[in-house]
């Protein structure tokens, strides 16, 4: 089976003011797919993942050469606003509005123009429901969304996104403040996002990267080392130096 | 008891009664225009016109004018201040040109009033020929205003945590709609504290309506923004300087209602905060 390819980048290179934070990058990833990237800080991780719906440029100082290619056009053909819808975004710590559970969910839908009451409410619960939260906030929608746990707000964080229906979900190290028990729900639900979406998950903890992914590909000062299956990469890496990260020798 | 413990009571205590200090004249001034004027704010006072040179009778004519001020500069300074200061934090480069704003907003504030008037005067009044008009008026007031509204509302949009600007980007809202939805909501406070407070001095002051605006004597209603009015904070100006053998607590009784119509106006945006307060919490 050839796999589709999504999302492809073409001699990438970006970098803020003077420090650059990728060189070249060229990298494939495939539809439907959980695409674990790990690698030291300030290896160009989370600026990849950036990159790839434009959210670097929330940066004035950013620059970027090179082609970014999603379903077949340069996202330059896409406005912010369609190619954010398509491409969503997981930030590390749990970033939610202070407003209620139903209204941080809403959210999505009614910025694009969703007005129908009853649409909103059923895409709301169909998104909590899809990153397994539905079932522990279903009686309290009106309550802030401030008091729930770090790894419920977490779960809504990927319900929000998940609630403006896009194709490709970006996680930049989305379980660095959470504990086991959370982190391993917000695992749980990335393996049954699957079905529907394509994952790319920025990650420090290469172990989780080894649970939940399926190919890994392995960032040093913003060169793209080595990419895999995972289960190769962490068994037989080719390049020594994913060897030493992986086991722990540095980084 | 030992002595870091006996000095901290001591350092509490001193700021304690400077505190008191700060708060002393504002109770006192108070106490002492309630005291000379309550007895005479009546309902007469407060419904009727002028009369037998302003001796008798009441403020009416002045009360309405100052709320019909007060609602005119709203109209012009809120709208301009809040757009203004939405376009310097959300959307202005850093450059010569937005420092340069950002530095004559800030020197505008520190303005007297009695200059505001000469230039409302001269623009407004003489250029524009609206005349001594509520017009006039209310632009001259709007001007003094903004550099308040514009400071109190950038503050409020600065303080609203850029995650949340990022978090509804990230989900494709357009720029506008970031502003409106994810930073206006919770910056309305801050807003309302800074122009209520900006509209609060507008009601009070006396010199950017004396050339524009105010009226010395006009028992009557204004029928269009091109007349004039009377006005509080003249007509107690008038009363207290101009006026021969005029009662003293005549000038008190107007002072207090002027003071109570401020108070009031705290207290609808107060209530307003509070209202904002639990519908979003932080």
């Amino acid at each position: 089976m050839v796999a589709e390819v999504v999302i492809k980048t073409v001699n990438l290179k970006c970098a803020f003011g003077e420090v650059t934070s990728l060189t070249n990058l060229n990298i494939e990833i495939y539809a439907n797919e959980i695409l674990g990237i790990i690698g030291p800080s300030n290896s160009g991780k989370t600026t990849f993942l950036r990159a790839l719906n434009r959210l670097n440029y929330l940066n004035t100082s950013y620059r970027q050469i090179g082609e970014i290619i999603f379903e077949g056009r340069d996202i330059e053909e896409l406005s912010d606003s369609v190619l954010r819808k398509k491409i969503g975004i997981i930030f590390a710590l749990p970033q939610v509005l202070p407003i209620s559970i139903f209204h941080n969910v809403a959210y999505g839908p009614k910025i694009h123009g969703v007005r129908d009451k009853a649409a909103v409410a059923e895409m709301v619960e169909k998104a909590l429901k899809k990153a397994y939260l539905w079932d522990e906030v279903k009686d309290r929608l009106d309550m802030s969304a401030m008091r729930l746990s770090g790894g419920q707000q977490q779960r809504l964080c990927i319900a929000r996104t998940l609630a403006v229906e896009p194709d490709v979900i970006l996680y930049d190290e989305p379980c660095s403040g959470l504990d086991p028990i959370s982190t391993a729900k917000v695992e749980d639900a990335m393996r049954e996002l699957k079905k529907d979406y394509t994952q790319i998950l920025v990650t420090n903890n290469t172990k989780q990267a080894a649970r939940v992914s399926e190919r890994c590909g392995f960032f040093l000062m913003g060169d793209l080392v080595e990419i895999e299956e995972t289960e190769t990469m962490f068994t037989n890496p080719k390049d020594k130096r994913t060897d030493d990260y992986i086991t722990g020798r540095f980084g | 008891m030992n002595a870091a413990k006996v000095r901290e009571k001591i350092a509490f205590t001193i700021l304690g009664l400077i505190t008191l200090l700060i708060v002393l004249p504002i109770i006192l001034t108070i106490l002492y225009v309630v005291k000379n004027g309550a007895g005479s704010v009546t309902w007469e006072f407060i419904s009727q016109e002028p009369r037998h040179g302003m001796r008798e009778g009441g403020i009416f004519p002045a009360i309405i004018g100052t709320i019909v001020l007060i609602i005119g500069t709203m109209l012009f300074s809120l709208p301009l201040g809040i757009l203004s200061a939405i376009y310097l934090v959300e959307y202005a480069k850093d450059n010569l040109f937005t420092r340069l704003i950002k530095l004559s907003v800030v020197n505008l504030s520190g303005i007297p009033s009695i200059v505001y008037g000469l230039f409302g005067f001269t623009l407004f009044v003489v250029f524009l020929n609206f005349g001594t008009s509520i017009l006039a008026g209310s632009l001259t007031l709007a001007i003094m205003s903004l550099p308040v509204i514009i400071t109190a509302t950038k503050e409020a949009l600065e303080s609203v945590p850029f995650t949340y600007r990022e978090i509804s980007l990230s989900l494709g809202a357009t720029k506008w709609q970031t502003i409106r939805y994810c930073v206006l909501p919770y910056s309305i406070p801050g807003i309302l504290t800074g122009t209520v407070l900006s509209l609060s001095r507008a009601a009070g002051e006396t010199a950017p309506i004396l050339f524009t605006v105010a009226a010395f004597y006009l028992p009557r209603l204004p029928h269009s923004v091109f007349d004039q009015v009377m006005a509080l904070p003249y007509h107690l100006y008038v009363i207290s300087t101009q006026v021969p053998n005029m009662p003293a607590r005549l000038s008190f009784a107007t002072g207090l209602v002027l003071i109570g119509l401020v108070f009031l106006m705290n207290l609808v945006s107060i209530i307003l905060r509070a209202h904002y307060r639990k519908k979003k919490q932080w």
